[in-house]
């Protein structure tokens, strides 16, 4: 870490104390402008906020360490200055930036510069101080000291089907960038990867990330000429069940899949949503427990494409049968909304009944405690949420 | 030679707001200042030595992007972030 930015707080400070308090429950709520956080009681229905800190830095994703309960991750950069990785080591009491964070080699072939630090992962149980890092433009980098200095996965980066793969140069861009995200680590193997690029597609590496191959066979890509093509598909947000670690879920561009290997090909179990809801949105996040359940945030695919929430009716979906039926979720939530849910900004934690939490673009953060039976609003007035993870 | 610090980079130079530094060149200036403020740099120049889309330099009073561009002979240089965001 460098000794010159770091120290107690470098004014990040994210709570009124040092770092998190002793609440029993936290969420991370990364925005457009700084990092908040809630401390949540035992019932998980009264919450206090706090922060911002990192006030005025684009926080694309704040995560802890699920292995040491200590560890903040937190990306980040400004409106003017470069991307980079914040860390802490005390639940937020002291940061240090990254002295070397995710960037692509000096001369790189395809002249990539990191843009946004977008996604954080988690390494492999084993593998304790492992990170892995997507970014926009989509390049993947890894960390093997606990997100002090990361370096990038050539076996992705330097690909030769990367230039093919990835949405590059940005022509046809997502907005705010094309981005590699959702991380996903096989936990019976640290070598098992799956990775998703919006746009590009689903992909798998059996060896560590030396090699990579597409995976998107079953998924709609309405918007190219050609549908039927191995890849430049655009998963939004793709899950592995902790429990059964070869069920997938995916949110796409173009609808709602599982895939449970072996097996190769994508099911859309979205043709079981309501016709008058559809099946596009951003996140899908999964039960901790229960393989066969998951929640949905649909949002409008229709005409010019709003993503706000069909029929201006906000609701989350859940399934508890694998995506075979869907039950809408709304009780607590306004009967009138226009609710955007980005790909992070979902998320469930492990308590019994689950909790399950998402951040609107317009800067409310709802929650519930009985696995989204009944919402209520745990903050408003927010900058637009990019990103809510349990600490 | 003097360095003017924009605000967003006074958390590296403990809130100074002119520093000095050493260099023939902008890079070797940033070089310098990355030595004794650890991180500057990459928040200023990227991986590909392009200097990030929203900051300029000012060099005796003249928009400059071109890290290569002398500041043999000048007192002061700017550093300062570009009119953008929102």
């Amino acid at each position: 870490m460098t000794d010159v930015n770091s120290g107690p707080n470098m004014g990040y400070a994210i709570t009124d104390r040092d770092g998190l308090d002793d609440a029993p429950n936290h969420l991370l709520v990364g925005t457009r402008k700084g990092l908040f956080v809630l401390s949540g009681d035992e019932t998980r229905t009264a919450w206090k906020l706090h922060g911002p800190g990192f006030l005025g830095h684009v926080i694309q994703h704040a995560m802890v360490d699920p292995r040491d309960g200590r560890t903040l991750l937190v990306a980040a950069k400004t409106g003017h200055l470069g991307p980079t990785v914040f860390r802490s080591t005390d639940l937020g009491a002291s940061w240090s930036e990254a002295s070397r964070p995710p960037a692509f080699e000096s001369g790189d072939a395809h002249g990539r510069a990191v843009r946004s630090v977008f996604w954080l992962s988690p390494g492999h149980a084993d593998e304790p101080d492992v990170w892995y890092a997507g970014a926009s433009p989509q390049g993947l980098f890894r960390t093997d000291d606990g997100g002090d200095t990361w370096a990038g996965v050539s076996g992705w980066n330097d690909h030769p089907s990367w230039g093919e793969w990835a949405e590059w140069p940005d022509v046809e861009g997502t907005p705010d960038g094309s981005m590699l995200h959702s991380v996903n680590i096989d936990p019976r193997d640290p070598r098992h990867l799956y990775l998703g690029l919006s746009g590009g597609g689903v992909f798998e590496s059996t060896d560590g990330g030396s090699d990579w191959v597409p995976l998107n066979a079953g998924c709609a890509a309405d918007f190219l000429p050609d549908p039927d093509v191995p890849y430049g598909h655009d998963p939004h947000c793709v899950r592995l069940h902790p429990q059964r670690p070869d069920r997938l879920y995916q949110q796409n561009h173009c609808g709602i899949y599982r895939l449970d290997r072996p097996a190769t090909r994508w099911e859309r179990i979205g043709d079981n949503m309501p016709a008058d809801v559809g099946d596009i949105g951003f996140p899908v996040e999964l039960h901790p427990r229960d393989p066969d359940t998951a929640w949905v945030f649909p949002m409008d695919g229709t005409d010019v494409w709003p993503r706000t929430s069909p029929g201006g009716r906000p609701a989350a979906y859940m399934t508890r049968d694998a995506g075979e039926t869907w039950t809408r979720l709304d009780a607590g939530l306004p009967e009138r909304g226009w609710m955007t849910v980005k790909r992070q900004a979902m998320t469930t934690d492990s308590g019994d009944p689950v909790g399950v939490y998402f951040g609107t673009t317009g800067g409310e953060v709802w929650g519930s405690a009985d696995e989204g039976a009944t919402w209520s609003c745990l903050a408003a007035h927010l900058p637009e949420v990019y990103s809510i993870e349990v600490a | 030679m003097k360095v003017r610090i924009p605000s967003p980079l006074r958390s590296y130079t403990g809130g100074e707001a002119k520093v000095d530094a050493c260099g023939s060149t902008v890079a070797e200036l940033l070089t310098d200042l990355d030595t004794r403020f650890p991180g500057l740099r990459f928040r200023v120049v990227d991986e590909q030595e392009r200097l990030r889309e929203h900051m300029i330099v000012w060099l005796d009073g003249e928009r400059c992007r071109d890290l290569t561009a002398s500041v043999e002979g000048l007192d002061e240089v700017v550093l300062m972030q570009a009119l953008s965001g929102g």
